[in-house]
């Protein structure tokens, strides 16, 4: 698998100030392919996505992409690693001042000199490929949750880039708009053949379109597989999470330094 | 012993925090200036913030200094009337707006209605991630966003001083000729003979100028510094403009000690 990986993190940790994030964490996401991070909130996995972008660090480690060490690159490498690379952020992250035609044609009017004419074209291809092509003109703000999340796609899409970052690309979408997005991200994936990368915690969906899994908890990676060997796995924290159990090997409760009378106020009883 | 050293430990983190701020406001002004071709090469980009910036805040400037105008062609000649020299209204009203009130006046309304408005625009795009998502895609965002309203205020204050003191004059002129009756030919000409062209004119846009220069960049600087959070973008608001005040002020008895 190693052989034809295209992003590589190779024992890497990462701490935020002195809150370690990810501990020793080494995986590989193969050319072509379309790999899960899931694990809980908090976990680390848009933790992952930041170093693939560059935007962290790793503190210790490699960050591997086609070879390269993002970590080591200087910023003009950083931002040429970055023009090949599409992000679809958590809620979009459309440019508010911007139209929808505006906000498509963004990444191409800044790193390309293409005539007004053939960005018209680009443009309006892009927002065809996610089926929004005749809101043009709209602004983000007059646009649907699912609508935002379908253009910020068409602008991630808008340079045609072989790593396609997603973040958390299914939540706060409603069942329809959620089958689309996950449709096009599947879609989009076999008809440019980008490298993927998606973290999310929207297990049933992901299963159903995704290469590979890794599961991350506690800055680890807890288990991994394809979707078929995940759905079978054995292992009860797999189990847990695929289920949606409240209980399990991830307990309910935050771990509490007080017990529950001591917080309460209640002395005498042992605590 | 502790009561007593606390007091003394938050002065002292006070001050370690003010001067680390300084030091990252001067660090994030170089940073402005590094990044500025863009904004000069596609001037398009500034274009458009010095109308967000400056062509909407004319009618606020041009209210304001008519108003200011008058009242000072009202004041000014109730107290020289006192000493008989009524006649040199049209000299007071001219000099104390070219010299302090048109610059100081206009950029504190500057910074309440253009800077203000950076600031949680450019927070917003923060919380929003939206100045992430630039980044990601290779676009630098101090190069994209913040220069040109940088550059955008620093073009857009001179011009909005220098017309709060036309304003100003013209109110003036309104108050003491037409409506007290001095007599127009000793108002105009007591202007022309006092005020200098370099001496007060110029000083006074360079002024303004200057007060451009640190309202916008306070401005720009809370907004891109503010937490990402609703909070934080209405506390960074509020910061900028109190500091951009105190700046503006401060800066002023300096600027005028070694002008004038």
């Amino acid at each position: 698998m190693s052989s034809d990986s295209f992003i590589e993190l190779k024992n890497v940790s990462f701490a935020y100030g002195d809150r370690p994030i990810l501990q020793d964490i080494s995986l590989t996401i193969p050319r072509g392919k379309l790999v899960a991070i899931m694990g809980g909130s908090g976990s680390g996995k848009t933790t992952l996505l930041r170093l693939i972008s560059g935007q962290v660090l790793a503190q210790k480690g490699q960050v591997l992409v086609d070879g390269q060490d993002v970590g080591r690159m200087s910023s003009r490498d950083l931002y040429q690693h970055r023009r090949r690379m599409g992000m679809l952020f958590q809620f979009g992250a459309l440019f508010t001042d911007l139209s929808v035609f505006d906000n498509v044609a963004f990444p191409i009017r800044e790193h390309t000199r293409l005539p007004e004419s053939m960005i018209r074209d680009l443009v309006l291809m892009k927002l065809n490929a996610v089926g929004l092509r005749g809101t043009e003109a709209l602004m983000p703000a007059e646009l649907s949750g699912g609508m935002a999340r379908r253009i910020a796609l068409a602008r991630a899409i808008a340079l045609d880039p072989q790593i396609m970052l997603y973040d958390e690309p299914f939540t706060g979408l409603d069942p329809i708009s959620l089958g689309t997005i996950a449709l096009l991200i599947k879609k989009l994936n076999d008809a440019l053949g980008t490298s993927a990368v998606m973290v999310t915690h929207d297990v049933h969906k992901s299963l159903e379109i995704v290469d590979h899994v890794y599961f991350v908890a506690g800055g680890k990676i807890a288990a991994e597989g394809t979707p078929d060997e995940v759905r079978h796995s054995s292992s009860p924290w797999v189990q847990q999470f695929v289920q949606g159990e409240a209980d399990g090997p991830v307990h309910f409760a935050y771990p509490a330094t007080q017990g529950l009378a001591e917080a309460f106020g209640i002395k005498g009883e042992t605590a | 012993m502790n009561a007593l050293l606390n007091p003394i430990r938050r002065l002292g983190a006070l001050s370690i925090n003010a001067i680390w701020r300084l030091g990252f406001i001067s660090r994030f002004f170089v940073a402005i200036l590094l990044n500025s071709g863009q904004s000069l090469l596609r001037f398009r980009l500034t274009i458009r913030e010095v109308y967000f910036a400056g062509v909407l805040s004319l009618i606020i400037i041009i209210v304001s200094g008519l108003f200011v105008g008058m009242v000072l062609g009202l004041q000014g000649y109730n107290t020289l009337a006192r000493f008989g020299s009524a006649d040199a209204l049209g000299a007071l009203v001219a000099l104390s707006l070219l010299r302090e009130l048109g610059p100081v006046l206009a950029a504190l309304l500057f910074a309440s209605r253009s800077g203000s408005a950076m600031t949680a625009e450019i927070g917003l795009m923060k919380a929003t991630e939206q100045l992430e998502a630039m980044s990601v895609m290779a676009v630098n965002p101090i190069a994209r966003v913040v220069a040109p309203r940088f550059w955008a205020g620093v073009i857009s204050m001179p011009i909005l001083a220098a017309l709060f003191n036309v304003m100003g004059i013209l109110g003036g002129y309104l108050v003491g000729v037409e409506m007290i009756g001095l007599d127009a030919g000793t108002f105009w000409s007591q202007m022309q003979n006092n005020v200098d062209l370099h001496y007060d004119v110029v000083n006074g846009l360079i002024k303004s100028l200057f007060f451009g220069m640190a309202v916008t960049l306070v401005a720009v600087f809370e907004g891109y510094d503010a937490t990402p959070t609703a909070a934080g973008v209405s506390s960074a608001t509020t910061r900028t403009v109190v500091t951009s005040a105190l700046v503006i002020l401060a800066l002023d008895f300096v600027l005028t000690a070694f002008m004038f």
